[in-house]
This record gives C-alpha cells, sequence and structure tokens, in this order.
C-alpha cells in the first residue's frame, strides 16, 4: 500500500496532538449544523462578492462566468514548532531567490561558478535582457513570494514537507486566506475562544509596509497603487481587496501615464505623482513600447523611469527567473552559495527532460511521474502519470519528444491529506500549503497561509480553476 | 481620486437612478391600463414610454405591434435594450464592481444584491402576474441604494460624483417624463383654442395629472403643498420649479451645483457657471412665463442644457465622452 499522510489523524484510531481539541468539537456537531453553516457561507461570499472569473466560460447572457472558490469548513492546522521551523526555511529560500535574480542581472557569479548553466539563464524566455545592471531599492526583486508547500508520506507513515514551486511574479490567493479566517470566525466564534490561533488580519499592513520601504530612495511619504489589469482578471477581487485594505488608489493602465520620466496617475484633481505600483499584470503587459505592443494592460513608457529609477514595481520585472521549473532545481544550491546555510526546506526531487539521463528515465517512467511544463501555471499543461489514461499518456509522450526541454518531471508524491466536509460526509482529501512572504527592508511573513483542497476524491490538483477549493489555515500559538 | 473611479461612482448612480425613473413610469402607464379607457389610448400610453427613453425606434424594428406585455418585456428584462431595468441594474451593479474598494461594504452589497435579486425575480417568477410588485421592488432598491449611501459614506469627492451622478439622472428622467405626458395634451391645455371644458375632460384630466404626479410620488405632495384641485400648470409648476419636491428640476439641479462646488478643480469653472445659470433660471423662473414659451420648447432646451452639464463634467473630472 502506498504510504500516506493525513493531517489529523495518526493512525484510524488516534488524532495527532494539535488536532485533538478540534476533533473533539467537530465530533459534537451535527451533521445538518455544518450543512447549514457551508450554505450561509456560500450565500456571505456571494453576497460580497468574493468570486473569480473563469476564463473563457459564459453565462448564458454573454457574461463570464464568477464562480465561488469552494470553502471547505474544516480548517487546516500547523503546530507552532512545525510553523516556526517553515517560517525560518521560507525566509532563507526567498532570500536566496532575490540573491539569485540580483546576481543574474548584474555579476553572474553563479554562472561563472558553475552551478547554474549558462544557457538556462540566457536561453530562458524569463530572462529579461532589459533588467541588466539595473540596480532596484535594496536589492530586492520579489517583495511578495508565494511558496507552494506540500507535506508528503514517507515509507515510515511520517510526513516531510516539500516546496513544490516558487511564485515570484504575481502570486495570488491571500485575499482568500484572509477572507477564510473571517468566515471562520463568524461561523464558528467558539472555536476561536477555544484555541488559541495565530492571527493574520494584519497581512495588509505588513504589505503596505513593504511596499513603502521599496519606494524610490528620493520619496519620503511615497504615493503606492495596485496596478490591475481590470475587473474582468480572475483574481480581480484580490487587487480591489488589496488596494482597499492598504487604502491605496487601485489603479488600470489606463489611469496611468509618464511624463518627464515619472509615471502618474490621472485624477480629478489633476495628475499625480505614482512612487510605487503592486502590479498585478504579467512582464509582457506592463509597457507597450518595450514589451507586448498589443497591451492595452500597461503603461506606455513605464519601463524607462523604471530603470530611471524613479517607480518601484513590485515584484521587479524578470523575477520569473527564478521561479521557473527549470530553475527550481537549482534553489538548495542557491541557498548555499548565497547565504552559505544548509537549506531548510527540501526540494521536491526533480528530472530535467533537458538533461538526455533524465529525459530517457522520464519516457520509461511516464505512468508514474508527474510531468509539468516549464512555463505552465494553474495547473494546465500537466501530466499526473498515475491519473492519467494510457491515451493522455502516449499525446503527452509525443509532446515531450517534440520539446524536451519544455519539462521536468518529478515523482508523484502523496500529498498529505485534511479531513474535508465533503457531499458524504467528512472525507480525507489532498492539499497544499502556500504561505506569502513579504521581503523589503526584511522578510516578515503572517503565520500560516492559503491551504488549498482537491475536493474530488483521489485528486492532487488543488488550483482553482481546477475544482479545487480553500481552507482556513490555523498555526496554534505556542 | 482616480478619474476613472470618478467615472465609475458617477454611472453606478445614474444607472440605479434610471432603473428607478423607468421602473415609475412603467408601473404608472401600467396603474393607467387597469383604468376604462380606449385601445387607442393605452397604447398612446406606451409608445410615450417608449419615446421617453428614445427608443420607439429600436421597439418597431425588433417587435412591430405596441403591446402592454411587449413593452413591459422590453422595458424590464431585455437585455438587449440598454435602457431595460435589467440593463441598468447590470451596469449599476458593474459599476459599482470596477470600484467597490471605493465604497462602503453596505453600499456595495446593496448594490451586488440588488442585481443577484433581480435576476432571480426575472428568472423564477412571471413578473406580469403582478407587475407593481417589482416595480415597487425596484423603487425600494433604488431608496435603498441611496440611503445606504448616505447613511454609511464619508463625505469626500466619492460622495459627491454619486450624488451628482443621481440627480443629474433625475432631472433628465423627470424632464422627460413631463415631456411626453404634456405633449401628449399639450393642445388641448396650452395651445391655441385650449379651455375646451368636455365633460368627458374632467375626469380624464384628473386620471392624467395624477398618474404623472404618481410616477413622481407627488400625488400626495401636491395636495398638501397647493391643497386644491388637480390643475395642469401647478403639476408643471409642482415639478419644474419647486425646490420643496425632491424630484423637481429645480431641487434637483440643485444638488448638483451644491456638489459639483464640493469637487471643483482648475479646469471646472465654466461647467459650474453652467450648472449654476440653470440653477437660477429655475429658481427665479415663472411657471406662465415658462408656459408661454411652450412647455415642450423649454423641456427640450432644459434636456439640452443637462446633456451639456453631463459632458462638461466628464471632460473636466471623469473619463472624457468620446466624440
Amino acid at each position: 500500500m502506498k504510504p500516506s499522510f493525513d493531517e489529523m489523524q495518526a493512525d484510524a484510531t488516534t488524532v495527532r496532538e494539535h488536532y485533538r481539541g478540534y476533533e473533539e468539537w467537530l465530533a459534537r456537531q451535527p451533521r445538518d449544523v455544518m450543512t447549514s453553516r457551508r450554505e450561509e457561507a456560500e450565500v456571505i461570499f456571494r453576497r460580497v462578492g468574493i468570486t473569480f472569473a473563469v476564463y473563457g466560460a459564459k453565462d448564458e447572457d454573454g457574461s463570464g462566468t464568477e464562480r465561488l472558490i469552494p470553502f471547505d469548513l474544516i480548517p487546516r492546522v500547523i503546530p507552532a514548532h512545525e510553523w516556526a521551523e517553515m517560517e525560518k526555511g521560507l525566509a532563507q529560500r526567498v532570500t536566496a531567490l532575490n540573491r539569485f535574480i540580483h546576481d543574474v542581472y548584474h555579476d553572474q557569479e553563479i554562472i561563472r561558478a558553475g552551478l547554474v548553466p549558462a544557457e538556462q539563464i540566457f536561453e530562458n524566455a524569463q530572462f529579461r535582457p532589459e533588467m541588466m545592471g539595473v540596480d532596484v531599492p535594496g536589492g530586492v526583486y520579489s517583495h511578495i513570494s508565494g511558496i507552494d508547500i506540500v507535506r508528503a508520506a514517507n515509507p515510515d507513515g511520517s510526513g516531510s514537507y516539500y516546496v513544490l514551486e516558487d511564485n515570484l511574479r504575481v502570486p495570488s490567493g491571500v485575499s482568500y486566506m484572509l477572507e477564510n479566517r473571517k468566515m471562520m470566525m463568524r461561523l464558528f466564534p467558539e472555536l476561536f475562544s477555544q484555541h488559541r490561533v495565530e492571527p493574520v488580519a494584519h497581512y495588509p499592513d505588513l504589505l503596505l509596509e513593504t511596499l513603502r520601504a521599496v519606494a524610490p530612495a528620493s520619496v519620503n511619504d511615497p504615493t503606492v497603487v495596485v496596478l490591475t489589469p481590470g475587473m474582468y482578471n480572475s483574481a480581480y477581487f484580490e487587487h480591489a481587496f488589496l488596494a482597499q485594505q492598504m487604502g491605496v488608489e487601485l489603479v488600470e493602465g489606463q489611469d496611468l501615464f509618464v511624463k518627464d520620466n515619472f509615471v502618474y496617475m490621472r485624477t480629478t484633481q489633476g495628475p499625480k505623482r505614482v512612487d510605487v505600483i503592486y502590479r498585478r499584470v504579467d512582464d509582457d503587459f506592463l509597457d507597450p513600447l518595450a514589451f507586448r505592443p498589443d497591451s492595452t494592460l500597461g503603461c506606455a513608457g513605464l519601463l524607462g523611469v523604471y530603470r530611471a529609477g524613479n517607480v518601484t514595481l513590485s515584484n521587479a520585472i524578470g523575477t520569473g527567473i527564478a521561479d521557473d521549473k527549470s530553475i527550481y532545481p537549482y534553489v538548495p544550491k542557491m541557498v548555499e552559495f548565497y547565504l552559505g546555510e544548509k537549506p531548510i526546506l527540501n526540494n521536491v526531487p526533480t528530472y530535467l527532460c533537458r538533461e538526455p539521463g533524465d529525459l530517457k528515465y522520464v519516457l520509461d517512467h511516464l505512468g508514474e511521474l508527474v510531468v509539468k511544463e516549464v512555463h505552465g501555471a494553474g495547473g494546465y499543461g500537466m501530466l499526473v502519470g498515475p491519473a492519467a489514461t494510457k491515451a493522455e499518456i502516449a499525446d503527452f509522450r509525443k509532446a515531450l519528444e517534440a520539446n524536451p526541454a519544455g519539462y521536468i518531471a518529478q515523482p508523484t508524491l502523496s500529498l498529505s491529506t485534511c479531513p474535508t466536509f465533503v457531499d458524504s460526509g467528512i472525507a480525507p482529501r489532498h492539499i497544499d500549503l502556500r504561505p506569502f512572504v513579504l521581503s523589503g527592508k526584511k522578510v516578515q511573513m503572517v503565520p500560516g497561509g492559503l491551504t488549498r483542497v482537491a475536493l474530488k476524491e483521489g485528486s492532487l490538483v488543488v488550483n482553482s480553476s481546477q475544482g479545487g477549493g480553500t481552507k482556513d489555515t490555523w498555526v496554534l500559538e505556542a | 481620486m482616480l478619474s476613472r473611479t470618478a467615472d465609475h461612482l458617477f454611472w453606478m448612480s445614474r444607472y440605479m437612478e434610471r432603473a428607478e425613473n423607468t421602473a415609475r413610469m412603467l408601473d404608472v402607464n401600467y396603474q393607467t391600463s387597469l383604468l376604462p379607457q380606449s385601445a387607442d389610448a393605452a397604447e398612446k400610453g406606451w409608445k410615450g414610454l417608449l419615446s421617453i427613453s428614445e427608443l420607439s425606434g429600436d421597439f418597431a424594428t425588433r417587435f412591430g405591434q405596441v403591446s402592454a406585455r411587449s413593452v413591459m418585456d422590453y422595458m424590464v428584462a431585455d437585455a438587449a435594450n440598454p435602457s431595460s431595468i435589467r440593463s441598468c441594474l447590470m451596469a449599476a451593479r458593474e459599476n459599482a464592481r470596477a470600484v467597490r474598494g471605493k465604497l462602503t461594504t453596505e453600499v456595495w452589497e446593496t448594490q451586488n444584491q440588488t442585481w443577484l435579486e433581480f435576476q432571480r425575480m426575472v428568472a423564477t417568477n412571471d413578473f406580469h402576474k403582478d407587475p407593481s410588485a417589482l416595480f415597487e421592488w425596484v423603487k425600494f432598491r433604488s431608496h435603498l441604494s441611496r440611503g445606504v449611501t448616505v447613511g454609511t459614506m464619508l463625505q469626500d469627492e466619492a460622495f459627491h460624483f454619486i450624488r451628482i451622478g443621481s440627480f443629474l439622472e433625475r432631472a433628465d428622467n423627470t424632464a422627460r417624463l413631463l415631456d411626453v405626458k404634456f405633449h401628449a395634451v399639450e393642445s388641448e391645455f396650452f395651445g391655441p383654442g385650449n379651455g375646451g371644458g368636455r365633460a368627458r375632460d374632467i375626469e380624464f384630466d384628473f386620471y392624467h395629472w395624477s398618474a404623472i404626479l404618481r410616477s413622481v410620488s407627488g400625488f400626495e405632495v401636491y395636495r398638501k403643498a397647493y391643497r386644491n384641485v388637480i390643475r395642469p400648470e401647478k403639476v408643471a409648476e409642482l415639478l419644474i420649479l419647486r425646490q420643496d419636491m425632491p424630484r423637481s428640476l429645480a431641487a434637483c439641479i440643485h444638488e448638483v451645483v451644491g456638489n459639483l462646488r464640493r469637487v471643483a478643480n482648475e479646469q471646472s469653472g465654466e461647467t459650474l457657471r453652467k450648472a449654476g445659470r440653470l440653477m437660477a433660471d429655475l429658481e427665479y423662473g415663472r411657471i406662465d412665463e415658462i408656459l408661454a414659451t411652450g412647455l415642450h420648447a423649454y423641456l427640450t432646451q432644459f434636456l439640452e442644457r443637462v446633456a451639456t452639464l453631463g459632458v462638461g463634467i466628464s471632460r473636466d473630472f471623469l473619463v472624457p465622452v468620446e466624440a
């Protein structure tokens, strides 16, 4: 039997220490009460408008589909000592990643040291030559990093955390972390009086502090804005939410313009200078003069202002070079190279299909591996070997053989499960965790992160676009 | 505040106000249609309603024959009609959604819930069974939306642009309503050879004018203000010049000017001047003068001036209207 790890149950009869209080409470709750709480949550989420848009899907009247991300009532609980260790590991990893990005766009010592092959950088679509030699405030590139972590079962039944993926471009989901907590406190206030759960509601404060800390050095009282692609973007709710929580303007590309090497926004009282742009728009769309000329989401001339140091972009342009799946295998080496420390967080062992030896192994073991497109996101463009049909594997083999460098492969991890309230009752479902790490003057984060859950039985895909849901994440106080 | 944000706020409240006024006009036409009247008169009422919204052409192309049911379908739930209650509520909600961060939670949730409930009501109920209930509901949601705005929002720029949108739209709608309703009978009252005084007309008059008053919640107001039988020139005076009547042109323009002053910027002087002048004309105008020049001409000119104000506000503060 494959090893498995459940966050709550150590075995069929034993509940893990940190879940005991919750489990006793849960056992006392009648099922219909839980069902009505879930309905209540759904009504509130819809009324508040916490929805995401599904690309390509249309309602019958032709407007875009807005869906709720299913919210599960049973929290994922992390004991204090595990979080303490994870927090250290996250700070270490993100610090190293930022050092790496700085290095790539400056002296490239890591290439010269032979640790990362030069072509992995220069032939990478995420490498931005425009950033060569550009100095960003504090040398920090990825101010907001979403690090995806899973726990996998070891053969002896214990579990280990692994970093599955770094998200250093425009990681999303933090608004769900905050709203899920609000919802839980509203639905089950008694649980929070019985448990000492670390609060997360100060995230927007930390975010604003971080963004202000990385403003151009000459600015005393920086004007921060959030740049959104607009209300039809799938994460629009989050953009609006964060802008509101921070008390800053939510702007679209059309609200910005460049004049005399500064960026301004159009206001009812005339132009106002902008110093820090928390942009939720991809690099490619930021400046039609520098990147995609057909983009209407950005601001013409922005790159020039940025390179002159007159505006800060969060995250910086070109961070994608460090969260690319083909760079991922090198992160543990970066930690050692830049920080002289042993990595605290583990990587998942990864096969680089660009290497002939690895490719052969992957082709021979397609049925056991998870194969991912190097540039894919959102759970698209991946093959989960054990769950795939013969035809799917055959199709994927063709794609892989045609472009080996476009793929990496990893062993199928047996992701940990967490009890989840589904139609058939309470059943284990696979989960992951995305903590959000903020890097400004210092590296900080709120305890926990967003727990995503694959609601389909046996499924390992937690992405909201593919039937995933979310849970509140509790870090218990020590 | 971002110009685009102000633009969304302005249009959010305009669309909500428009939905309310459309519901008011539909309701009064529906109520009137329940009174004994000729088929011809009934059809005239529905045609007038379409022409108020400048939709006669579009309706004729798509549906041809005018009937109570088809006009109500078209004006309530038709997604292709930009002035239907459905389209207005959706536009109000979409504008609110675009700037939800600038609204209080209560304002946003009111707009969002109005749209969600409307869709459900139209999908699950046959509103023709009791159209008045739906119209009442729309009016109520609009009252709620204004009330929650006044009751929860900081009185900053956002608030002023919302108010300008409401009152500019209301001024426009009241003027259109007056124009159509008076036009329908103008020759008999204000044109040459008026005062026929046939027996039929006395009864007809009462229902005609009281219907107009009811559509702007003005029936009881009229009684209170004039303590007299309902006379057309008094109805016109109430709805054009009385500043204490909340849906009159004078009251609406007064609010527009007051809010415009609060948001004035370097380039808005000319727009403010025009608005102030329009206010002065209403404040010092007299109904006999207006009737002497001709009500239709007067209202046509008023609508043009309101439209000019709208363009000026867009140019000075908002996202300029594309020429």
